[in-house]
């Protein structure tokens, strides 16, 4: 067994990129993800990695970009604001095929919003990260040990799939404390010869790395390619948890601090005698498609909770073709649903449910 | 016996530039400086939108290309990723000067240890003949059809002379094209930017007076003129700053 060690979610998380290997954190300040430049600011010199804080969040991006170019892990991480600002990042990083980790610790919007908790960049993570057709893969830690996984396994997905990986955190996720274990296994290295912009010395072709085609059938092709990619990653990449799912005859479909407060309930709601359960989709894109549909074959009605108004229950519609209600369970603006709130709407699922 | 050729670190392609247009020279000069000074497989070159942005179909080097304006920001994380590597951009007036001015005083007061050749002839080339943050007084654009009227949308930027201004910026060099004496100097101030990025010496600009004989609506030899004649007068070629000489401090 590893050692566990207490450790605050947005630091946690920080270590876990330097353990994936990533020497190169670019970044500019903004809460709540503060404590990750912070660390990587107190870390990076002292391993011989690149800690810069950049004059922008836009150019913050932009050298992930440079530095993922030169076939390095490089990430950046932001709050909601910060990260509309690397929308324009984010599509280049998608349209050259180049690997990066981007860390969004959400805070209510829009506009300057707060700072507080939230989820309401689900629609810009899994939608409009960007102009163009393109998917980032969408990883949503519900606990300060995800946030050190999935840093772990994003970094491994983007060198993988050649493609941008956000981390969707949030304020509650990036300042709680909880023990972690930073037992990561071995980094898996991947050949970057072919496209790496790290110098030809003069042994090979030029690399290039680049998102104009200015020949349409030629942007097309390179778009069905990438999108052949993303296939592939829907296929094989849908991560996600159920709990009390067998019997379940309600389901809740909740990330991130939304399906720990959910957890709850369902714990809460078992006692009184109600059947629900909870499935817990932790890419959110790609989005756990198959099972939340085989569930809308057992299940009277779903529960989306989360702290946005309706963003995660398009999907969870989407999913499960309409086959069956789906409530929306939510609060916004950095308030947080209690477990009373998620309780109440379990209790109307099992009533305009009626029977199966 | 071939006494003129290609320089080696240049592809052997047609450019795609408009006859006249003097992105060619800058290119070649480039081109040549990476030959002299043996580094064309350390180099990786940054180009961003604007007309040059095909650039990475002529240099041999790695090259990257890059969102609007943020030319310097990518070329920072290339340099910080292989610091041995020679980084350069090759970017536009409308995009060093006005979308990306941020990304360049930035990468100026860190001293990036990084070369930038900034091409300035006035006009958004690419996208048709706008007008630039370098666009004359008086000047007609696509956008100022009236000229550039100072009252309502300002001066232009002098870049060198702003960065100047900068202390963290190393080399600040302003040489044109427009003659055979000038596109000497500019290739001396190229190289010497190059080199000093090989030394480890830090930031340096030059910034070319180029000619958009198109967008201009002029032939390449008036082209060239109007250079000499309107540009020169407003932009003062030489050197506005070099941390490494006597004179410079």
């Amino acid at each position: 067994m590893a050692e566990k060690v207490l450790m605050k979610g947005n630091e946690a998380l920080a270590e876990a990129a330097i353990m994936a290997g990533c020497r190169h954190y670019f970044g500019y300040p903004i809460t709540p993800q503060t404590e990750i430049a912070a660390y990587m600011a107190k870390r990076m010199p002292k391993i011989g990695g690149t800690f810069l804080q950049a004059e922008s969040e836009i150019a913050a991006i932009n050298m992930v970009y440079g530095a993922a170019a030169a076939g390095k892990r490089a990430m950046t991480s932001s709050s909601s604001p910060g990260i509309a600002l690397k929308s324009e990042g984010l599509s280049y990083l998608a349209g050259s095929d180049l690997p990066a980790l981007i860390i969004n610790v959400q805070r209510g919007g829009p506009g300057l919003g707060g700072i507080q908790p939230s989820q309401s960049d689900y629609f810009h993570a899994t939608r409009g990260a960007g102009h163009g057709d393109f998917h980032m893969i969408v990883l949503a830690p519900a606990s300060v040990q995800e946030m050190v996984d999935l840093t772990f396994k994003g970094f491994d997905l983007a060198d993988k799939y050649r493609s941008p990986v956000m981390l969707l955190s949030d304020g509650t996720m990036g300042q709680m404390m909880e023990p972690v274990s930073l037992d990561m296994g071995e980094v898996k290295e991947y050949d970057k010869s072919s496209w790496a912009t790290n110098g030809t010395k003069c042994e090979r072709e030029h690399n290039v790395v680049n998102s104009l085609f200015i020949q349409p059938d030629e942007l097309e092709r390179y778009n069905f390619e990438r999108y052949e990619r993303y296939a592939h990653i829907e296929a094989n990449e849908v991560m996600y948890s159920e709990y009390c799912m067998d019997d379940a005859e309600i389901c809740i479909v909740a990330y991130g601090v939304a399906a720990r407060v959910s957890q709850n309930a369902v714990d809460k709601a078992r006692e009184q005698g109600i059947k629900v359960g909870m499935i817990r989709p932790i890419t959110l894109w790609p989005f756990p498609k198959a099972v939340l549909n085989a569930a809308a074959d057992k299940v009277k009605a779903f529960i989306s909770v989360e702290l946005s108004m309706g963003q995660l229950i398009e999907d969870v519609q989407l999913a499960t073709s309409c086959k069956k209600p789906v409530l929306l369970c939510n609060r916004t603006g950095g308030m947080i649903p209690t477990t009373e709130d998620v309780l109440a709407s379990i209790n109307k699922a099992n009533s305009v449910g009626g029977d199966k | 016996m071939i006494v003129f050729d290609k320089p080696k670190a240049l592809a052997d392609v047609p450019l795609h530039y408009c006859p006249g247009c003097t992105h060619g020279i800058v290119h070649r000069l480039v081109a040549e400086v990476i030959d002299e000074l043996g580094i064309e497989g350390k180099t990786v070159g940054v180009a961003p939108v604007g007309c040059s942005v095909f650039a990475y179909n002529y240099f041999n080097c790695d090259m990257i290309e890059a969102a609007h304006g943020r030319a310097p920001a990518v070329a920072t994380g290339v340099k910080r990723a292989d610091p041995d590597n020679i980084v350069f951009t090759y970017q536009g007036d409308g995009d060093l000067a006005s979308i990306g001015t941020c990304e360049t005083v930035h990468a100026a007061a860190r001293n990036e240890n990084i070369t930038i050749i900034f091409i300035n002839n006035t006009i958004y080339g690419m996208t048709g003949g706008q007008m630039a943050p370098t666009s004359l007084p008086g000047q007609i654009t696509q956008t100022s059809p009236y000229g550039r009227d100072v009252n309502t949308v300002g001066l232009p930027i002098k870049v060198c002379e702003m960065l100047s201004q900068v202390d963290g910026a190393s080399y600040l060099e302003r040489v044109a094209v427009n003659n055979v004496k000038n596109v000497r100097n500019a290739k001396k101030a190229i190289k010497r930017a190059f080199q000093n990025q090989l030394e480890g010496k830090g930031f340096s600009l030059i910034e070319v007076l180029s000619t958009c004989p198109t967008n201009w609506g002029l032939t390449p030899d008036k082209a060239l003129k109007w250079l000499e004649e309107n540009m020169i007068p407003y932009y003062p070629l030489g050197v506005y700053k070099d941390k490494y000489s006597e004179e410079g401090k």
